[in-house]
């Protein structure tokens, strides 16, 4: 009788957090990509972590900044792992302000792979400035920093949409189906073949979507392929032990239970 | 505990010993009689000294390479992700190891309550537990605040406006807690002085605990007194040695799971976003372990009157061993009771969901209904069962659990596979 009412109780409480919070009737879910980094032993695709940065640095970069990530990172095991040579030509494509020199003048060189990536914007006020009051986010962390994750950003990506009628938009407001509250600053920047892919891979726009978010989710965590391999293997160690811990257990209390 | 005096075999040990019983002390420990009926509920003190241990010593190695400046905070944290050797493991350990605490602690509290823990002779070792739950609160608050996303500086700024509802002086306190007119570099500066203080004063009353804990000995699930040492009881070595250490185990693969593979899932996404006092989150919401008295707060209209009954509901706890009018401490032999204690459980789950939610509609009337239970569960419920109830019938000792009055034996059967 006790044992059903906890049930009871239980599957009440169950039921009352089934109940979907009351969103705003507009917001649409993010899609659900099948991502090669998901589960458990998930990695990244190399090649689409590379065409991913292509899309970034031709694409995102003339006004996001990503302010965690040196050059160097390009280059590192479970990253887009371009080799030695192509970081630092990648690195020294770009013109870095560096300095105070001996005469303590500012000046310019170009990158290296120890710098970090680039800023467009000498700061945020500029940024904004140039964005038409909206600041375009740093995307070191932003996969991690949005609900729904990459599904999020891929979806916000491909989300553009005419507006609905009944929904006026402002001047350089645009609509999008997956963005909070549905209007954007960023115009839908994608269009297919923009950028031109090395390796032959067709640039329709959401294949560039999903390699800029499989990028954007290295960016975040450039450690989730190590994660997941380390945490495999502590996982089954951690099971060994605990079976042998187990049995050693039962051996010690098997001398009590033999004196009662 | 009449233990006989311990003498160290060797004569540097005896020397030692008669300076500093150091030797003596761990021959306690190890010989310390424990009642051998404890059940899983039971090895959660074990978990969360290894919580305790495990946060310092991440958060000691975090606080390395961790900068403690308004400018600066979130850029060190993601220098500890990306360019710290491992640095992604101690941080993830120490953030989800924060949640492994409470989820530990929460368990134990409950543990305690379902088994009469907190009555005498145990009233101290509750109320220094309680203790040690505020300050872990605090600890966690503060932590929550030094990564300096957005979750970190408004979660900061809603806790620390709660001192503003003190009448004549709430204005000037929070000031004073601030360091400045805001949130900001100050109160960031002195939350990680005092993170980094809390765990220190925690390990300190741990040891009391323990030490309280060592006078009257273990509680059990039957909840009596042990009558015969050499029958009801065990050495703690090696029997609930290895017994923690099982559990801990089992534990500690939930913990990997949460750090290697949903790192972030406990947390909030707006933490990844550095502070921007200009821009305020749709929803402030305070880790889940706060929730619960965060659903409290917001269910009062009134600020002054949801910060009292917030503090409140904590405080309650410590006079809980005189609001319980029972005899019996185990509630397996409290059929009422039993089943208040599974409706409070529900009612603080509930409590905790709502407190994630807007407070609005339907989840402020739960929040209302949530908090009213509480407060009655321990100011109506506990002394009025205590008197009313008719309690089962109570076994004679630990290692028989044969049952004073009318022996039926379905009903002993029945205690047996519950203890």
């Amino acid at each position: 009788m006790i044992k059903s009412n906890i049930k009871q109780l239980v599957l009440s409480f169950l039921l009352l957090i089934s109940l979907k919070p009351l969103q705003s009737a507009e917001m649409v879910d993010p899609i659900k990509v099948d991502w090669s980094f998901k589960g458990l032993t998930g990695t990244f695709d190399r090649a689409s972590l590379q065409r991913g940065f292509q899309v970034y640095k031709e694409v995102c970069a003339s006004c996001h900044s990503m302010q965690y990530l040196s050059y160097r990172n390009l280059g590192e095991t479970g990253g887009p792992e371009f080799s030695e040579i192509e970081v630092k030509a990648i690195a020294a494509s770009f013109e870095i302000e560096d300095g105070p020199d001996d005469q303590g003048e500012m000046f310019t060189r170009p990158g290296k792979p120890s710098d970090k990536f680039k800023n467009p914007y000498p700061n945020v006020k500029a940024a904004i400035a140039a964005n038409g009051g909206a600041y375009p986010p740093d995307m070191s962390v932003l996969v991690k920093a949005r609900k729904g994750g990459a599904n999020y950003i891929y979806s916000v990506l491909v989300g553009y949409e005419d507006p609905p009628p009944g929904v006026t938009l402002d001047d350089g407001v645009y609509y999008n189906k997956y963005m909070i509250g549905n209007k954007i600053k960023m115009p839908n920047n994608l269009s297919d073949g923009l950028v031109e892919y090395s390796d032959g891979t067709e640039s329709t726009v959401d294949q560039m979507a999903k390699d800029v978010t499989t990028f954007l989710a290295w960016a975040a965590e450039p450690e989730l392929e190590e994660r997941h391999r380390t945490g495999v293997k502590v996982i089954i160690y951690l099971i060994l032990l605990t079976i042998l811990v187990y049995l050693s257990m039962k051996k010690i209390w098997s001398r009590i239970d033999s004196e009662i | 505990m009449s233990e006989h005096e311990y003498t160290p075999k060797s004569k540097a040990g005896k020397w030692f010993n008669d300076r500093l019983p150091l030797l003596t002390l761990g021959a306690h420990l190890t010989d310390y009689p424990t009642p051998k009926n404890l059940n899983y509920w039971w090895t959660f003190g074990g978990i969360l000294t290894f919580c305790l241990i495990t946060q310092i010593v991440t958060g000691i190695v975090l606080a390395m390479h961790y900068v403690a400046h308004a400018d600066l905070a979130f850029a060190s944290v993601e220098h500890i992700m990306r360019d710290v050797n491992y640095g992604w493991l101690i941080r993830y350990i120490h953030s989800n190891g924060a949640s492994m605490f409470f989820l530990a602690v929460y368990i134990h509290i409950f543990r305690s309550l379902f088994y009469g823990s907190y009555k005498s002779p145990r009233e101290v070792i509750w109320i220094i537990g309680l203790m040690i739950y505020l300050l872990m609160m605090a600890a966690a608050f503060m932590g929550y605040v030094l990564p300096w996303g957005q979750m970190s500086f408004w979660g900061a700024t809603v806790i620390t406006n709660l001192f503003s509802a003190i009448p004549l002086v709430g204005d000037s306190i929070t000031t004073w807690l601030w360091g400045a007119y805001s949130v900001d570099n100050p109160t960031l500066n002195r939350f990680f002085s005092l993170h980094y203080l809390i765990p220190f004063l925690i390990l300190g009353l741990v040891v009391l605990h323990i030490w309280a804990l060592h006078v009257p000995g273990n509680n059990n699930p039957v909840g009596i007194d042990i009558k015969k040492p050499s029958k009801d009881t065990v050495p703690f070595h090696p029997y609930i040695t290895i017994k923690d250490a099982f559990a801990l185990l089992v534990f500690m693969i939930i913990f990997a799971g949460f750090v290697f593979f949903t790192p972030n899932v406990l947390g909030h996404s707006d933490n990844y976003i550095p502070a921007n006092p200009l821009v305020t989150p749709a929803h402030i919401v305070p880790e889940w372990y706060l929730l619960p008295f965060y659903a409290i707060l917001r269910s009062v209209p009134d600020k002054l009157g949801g910060v009292i009954l917030m503090f409140s509901a904590i405080f309650i706890l410590f006079v809980l061993p005189w609001l319980d009018t029972s005899k019996v401490r185990s509630a397996v032999f409290r059929p009422i009771y039993r089943q208040f204690f599974w409706i409070l459980v529900i009612d603080v789950l509930m409590l905790g969901y709502v407190g994630a939610m807007p407070a609005e509609g339907i989840y402020l009337v739960l929040a209302r209904v949530g908090t009213i239970y509480y407060f009655l569960h321990f100011i109506v419920v506990m002394p009025v069962v205590g008197y009313l109830e008719k309690t089962d019938p109570i076994p004679m000792s630990i290692s028989e659990p044969v049952l004073t009055g009318g022996a039926e034996p379905s009903l002993a059967r029945k205690i047996n596979d519950k203890v």
